[in-house]
């Protein structure tokens, strides 16, 4: 038996949380250090994990498969792919990354520290099952700590951001569940294991997946969020604290892409191709709608919130493409947005923190006073904008020639999303020139630079942008021999 | 005749009677000690029940088979917790502490015979005695008017609805000639009923056991007497005699009327549908915690009907668990309601706020028992609840477990509206409640319950199932 390591990565936090309990409240350094720990560990197995993993063949890997609860035939099943590794080294990165960034939580440290790191557990959970039940259960477990995080210790509104997160969200996985539960009764005998079920897709009739495939669908969207399901995304972005906001944009919008591409595609081939036109249409309209709206916003959290809807129609379209190039490209927006978005939640946290505001019309000429802190933040920003040579100008690179090629999507649909990077541009630009050029708002001479902590959040997110921007071939090694092999199962 | 099969029965009863014989001899101040003498007897009549052996004594009257066993299980452990539940309040609050823990004992000696029964007219009786027990119980604070008023409409709404159930039972005992299931079902089998009297005692009997059950339109007693009755006993009700109202109508219907499904399954449809929906949304509208936990009671026996309808052995065995994992987390969610009150004497839940900071502990645990009612992996309510639409599911009621997995998503909001007083407002008081050693003990082995079927069901799963394998489907 080889060493478990998607268990320990998963389980690790949660004993994080069981040690955090049991410290004393008073002790809030001690708190959180135990929490940067257990939120190490993973990461460091995470970087063993990317090191080990054999690119070269589709199979998953790391697995491990053991009896649960075989009366209703379900089983632990935990294993990884090209797809989810990259997502649990993510994922692993921003937890640890987002931990460190909340060392300056004062109010009620010990829970939220315990939320935070079940939080982790619910995450890298979701990425590593394999069985659909297990999957259902991290999915879910996600969603109490959110919703306690956001409330608690979030902005003016927070109750009702945190409520509308959890009702929303849950809405949507009920859809799913009804879909797990048609499903175990789909083939014989009956199981709840994925890749069973994704083998025998040929089996179901182009019916049965018109039908489920929507399910699915809807509690991913939610999830993305893909608009018209995306109204909670901007309340709970800027209602919830910095490092939670960091986590939600990094990796919980990608657990919709994820479930679409574990799942929905894979299970519903004939389904996939049915709605690559309303998907494509969502797609656009999302980048477009999120484009627009971000372009409006007075307050900056809100801008980088709606940004996200735009960057995640990327994906979308890239899915559906149904071509590798398209899934690549959307595996790779996933990794990039993931660091993009995590590291601007963050930057928006530092300036907040400094200066109470977050209101874009306050500032001016920040440049000069925060010379190193407007550096970092361009660079970000350029990222997010699509500059070549960071990571957003590959990934969006890549699902316009998947989505050009591709025989599902309409070539007028590549053209408005290619648009969509022109409003892009227009919005961040405006945005840097707005806070950080022209001149000086002496109403924030006390402003004070990015401190070593804050920096050192940022670093390891810049190292990647501009890694996989430069050198994208070790991620498309990971990746392609999965998608490839995606592709195949779906029979395209 | 084989007496021995009913020894668990006749000892919880002369400990009833023990009680009362102590009780005598006990001094005003000592009589709290009367509890822990109750919790004795109930931990000794478990051991009698899992050793005593399985068999059928008094003809076909009764069945010591699994099914009974895991019913008398949990009628067992909801009195454990709700006596565990009742020591503070009822030293604090009762008078004739001796009756009131007798009589709780007696309520579950009716249960036990209830779940075992074979027969209609013994199920009849059983039934009366759990009932008889529990209006008492009800009126318990006698100088509170809303106790006197709970007993009363208890009483007059339950004898109402057992005059119901009679006269069904008399009619199948028309058609049939014989009060025994084994008997009903084969005169079922064979004839070519159902004929428009058959229809009709069937909708008595399920309107009887409604009322027991507390399945909309059947429900109004619930509330007024939820809210009135002391608040253990509230507990008690939500649970025991809900799961007694189940076990005699699974018994009926799955041991005697499989034959003819499609006159009842329609019916179960129905009141399921209204009991979820009506339940779940009127919970939203409470602002005290006892009545919304009435009416999310209410809405929890309306996912037990979904599977109550699918009539399949996957179906009996989930309503088993589901019970079960309702015990725990249901008597869970009292114990913190009666802690708090037992400390500041209120039920409003406003005055939950910021309790997280008062008692993290209670906090914590409430929350607990909610997610594992609203369903969220990995508590024991969500592995309930996706059996009890697994059921449903394969019988082809898509619909049904639409409106169920909705009407959960419901739920969340007034669940999670007390969490946000307790989490997410400032406390206005800074004394931590006082949890007693008994309330410490109920909380703690729900926590244990709710956890521990959610993370491993499976011995649970195949226990149960195999009560589930006692009917022929």
């Amino acid at each position: 038996m080889d060493f478990p390591i998607l268990t320990y990565m998963t389980f690790i936090p949660l004993l994080g949380m069981i040690v955090v309990m049991f410290t004393r409240k008073e002790s809030v350094q001690l708190i959180r250090w135990e929490s940067a720990f257990f939120s190490f560990i993973p990461l460091v197995l995470s970087i063993v994990m990317l090191a080990k993993y054999n690119g070269s063949v589709p199979d998953f890997q790391f697995i491990e498969q053991h009896e649960w609860i075989p009366s209703i035939g379900i089983s632990y099943f935990m294993g990884a792919d090209g797809i989810s590794v990259p997502m649990l080294f993510l994922t692993a990165l921003l937890s640890f990354v987002s931990i460190v960034a909340s060392f300056n939580i004062q109010e009620r440290v010990k829970e939220y520290f315990a939320f935070f790191l079940l939080l982790e557990t619910g995450m890298m959970g979701v990425f590593c099952a394999l069985d659909f039940f297990l999957f259902y259960v991290f999915w879910e477990v996600m969603l109490v700590p959110m919703y306690f995080l956001i409330g608690v210790w979030g902005g003016p509104r927070k109750e009702y951001a945190a409520i509308k997160f959890f009702l929303y969200t849950l809405f949507g996985s009920v859809f799913m569940l009804v879909g797990i539960l048609v499903l175990y009764f789909a083939v014989e005998p009956h199981t709840l294991n994925m890749l069973t079920l994704i083998e025998y897709n040929s089996t179901y009739t182009h019916a049965f997946q018109i039908v489920l495939f929507p399910l699915f669908f809807i509690a991913f969207a939610i999830k993305v969020p893909m608009w018209p399901f995306h109204t909670w995304l901007p309340d709970a972005h800027v209602e919830a604290p910095t490092a939670v906001s960091v986590i939600l944009a990094g990796i919980l919008l990608k657990m919709g892409l994820y479930g679409l591409l574990r799942i929905g595609y894979p299970m519903f081939p004939e389904a996939a191709v049915y709605y690559a036109i309303p998907i494509g249409v969502i797609a656009v309209i999302g980048i477009v709608y999120g484009a627009l709206v971000s372009m409006a916003q007075k307050d900056l959290k809100k801008l980088v919130a709606y940004s996200s809807v735009s960057h995640m129609g990327f994906c979308v379209l890239g899915l559906a493409a149904l071509s590798v190039t398209g899934f690549a490209g959307c595996v790779f927006q996933m990794f990039s947005h993931g660091c993009l978005t995590g590291a601007m939640f963050l930057l928006v946290g530092i300036l907040y923190d400094r200066a109470h505001t977050r209101e874009i019309a306050a500032f001016g000429g920040l440049g000069v006073k925060l010379p190193l802190y407007t550096g970092i933040f361009t660079l970000f920003a350029m990222g997010s904008l699509g500059l070549p040579g960071l990571s957003g100008f590959v990934s969006e690179f890549m699902i316009f020639i998947g989505a050009f090629g591709s025989s599902f999507v309409p070539t007028w649909m590549v053209v408005l999303a290619v648009l969509g990077v022109v409003l892009t541009a227009g919005y961040i630009l405006r945005m840097v020139q707005r806070i950080f050029l022209g001149p000086f708002n002496t109403k924030w001479e006390g402003l004070t630079e990015i401190n070593g902590r804050e920096i050192f959040t940022l670093v390891p997110l810049g190292i990647l942008t501009i890694l996989v921007g430069v050198y994208p071939k070790p991620l498309v090694d990971i990746i392609s021999a999965t998608l490839e092999n995606l592709i195949r199962v779906m029979g395209m | 005749m084989n007496l021995t099969l009913i020894i668990p029965e006749i000892f919880l009863f002369l400990w009833a009677l023990l009680i009362l014989f102590v009780d005598f001899f006990t001094a005003e101040e000592k009589k709290h000690r009367l509890g822990p003498l109750s919790l004795v007897g109930i931990v000794i009549t478990v051991v009698l029940v899992v050793f005593s052996g399985q068999g059928q004594a008094f003809g076909e009257m009764f069945s010591a088979d699994y099914y009974s066993l895991s019913f008398a299980i949990i009628f067992l452990g909801s009195a454990f917790l709700a006596i565990c539940t009742s020591i503070d309040f009822a030293r604090e609050r009762i008078k004739h502490q001796g009756e009131y823990y007798a009589l709780i004992l007696l309520s579950t000696v009716g249960m036990m015979f209830l779940a075992a029964s074979r027969e209609l007219l013994s199920m009849y009786v059983s039934l009366e005695l759990t009932t008889i027990s529990l209006f008492v119980l009800s009126a318990y604070l006698k100088t509170d008017l809303k106790s006197s008023e709970a007993g009363l409409k208890y009483m007059i709404l339950g004898a109402a609805s057992s005059a119901i159930l009679l006269y069904g039972i008399s009619l199948l005992y028309g058609i049939t000639g014989t009060t025994v299931l084994k008997g009903i079902q084969a005169e079922l089998v064979g004839s070519a009923f159902p004929g428009p009297l058959l229809v009709i005692s069937l909708v008595f009997i399920i309107a009887g056991f409604s009322f027991k059950l507390a399945a909309v339109p059947f429900h109004m007693w619930a509330p007024d007497v939820y809210e009135g009755a002391p608040t253990p006993i509230t507990a008690y009700l939500s649970v025991a005699s809900k799961g007694a109202g189940l076990a005699a109508m699974v018994r009926v219907f799955f041991g005697s009327l499989l034959p003819v499904t499609s006159e009842w399954i329609p019916l179960f449809m129905a009141l399921a549908t209204m009991t979820m929906v009506l339940g779940n949304i009127v919970a939203i509208r409470q602002s005290n915690i006892k009545r919304m936990l009435a009416y999310s009671s209410i809405a929890q026996v309306g996912y037990i009907l979904v599977a109550l309808s699918a009539a399949s052995e996957l179906a009996t065995t989930s309503m088993i668990l589901y019970l079960l994992v309702y015990m725990f987390a249901n008597i869970g969610a009292f114990a913190v309601v009666i802690a708090f009150y037992n400390h500041s004497g209120t039920d409003e839940i406003c005055e939950y706020a910021g309790l997280s900071r008062r008692s993290p502990f209670l906090a914590i645990s409430l929350v607990i028992f909610f997610l594992s009612l609203v369903g969220i992996p990995p508590l024991a309510g969500f592995v309930g609840k996706y059996l009890l639409f697994l059921a449903a599911i394969q019988k082809g009621y898509y619909w049904l477990v639409g409106v169920a997995v909705l009407t959960s998503v419901i739920s969340l909001f007034y669940y999670m509206n007390v969490v946000r007083q307790m989490y997410f407002r400032k406390p206005t008081k800074n004394d931590p409640v006082k949890v007693s050693w008994s309330l410490r003990l109920a909380l703690v082995l729900s926590l244990i319950g709710v956890i521990a079927v959610g993370v491993y069901p499976d011995p649970f799963v195949s226990l149960i199932s195999k009560a589930a394998s006692v009917f022929v489907y």
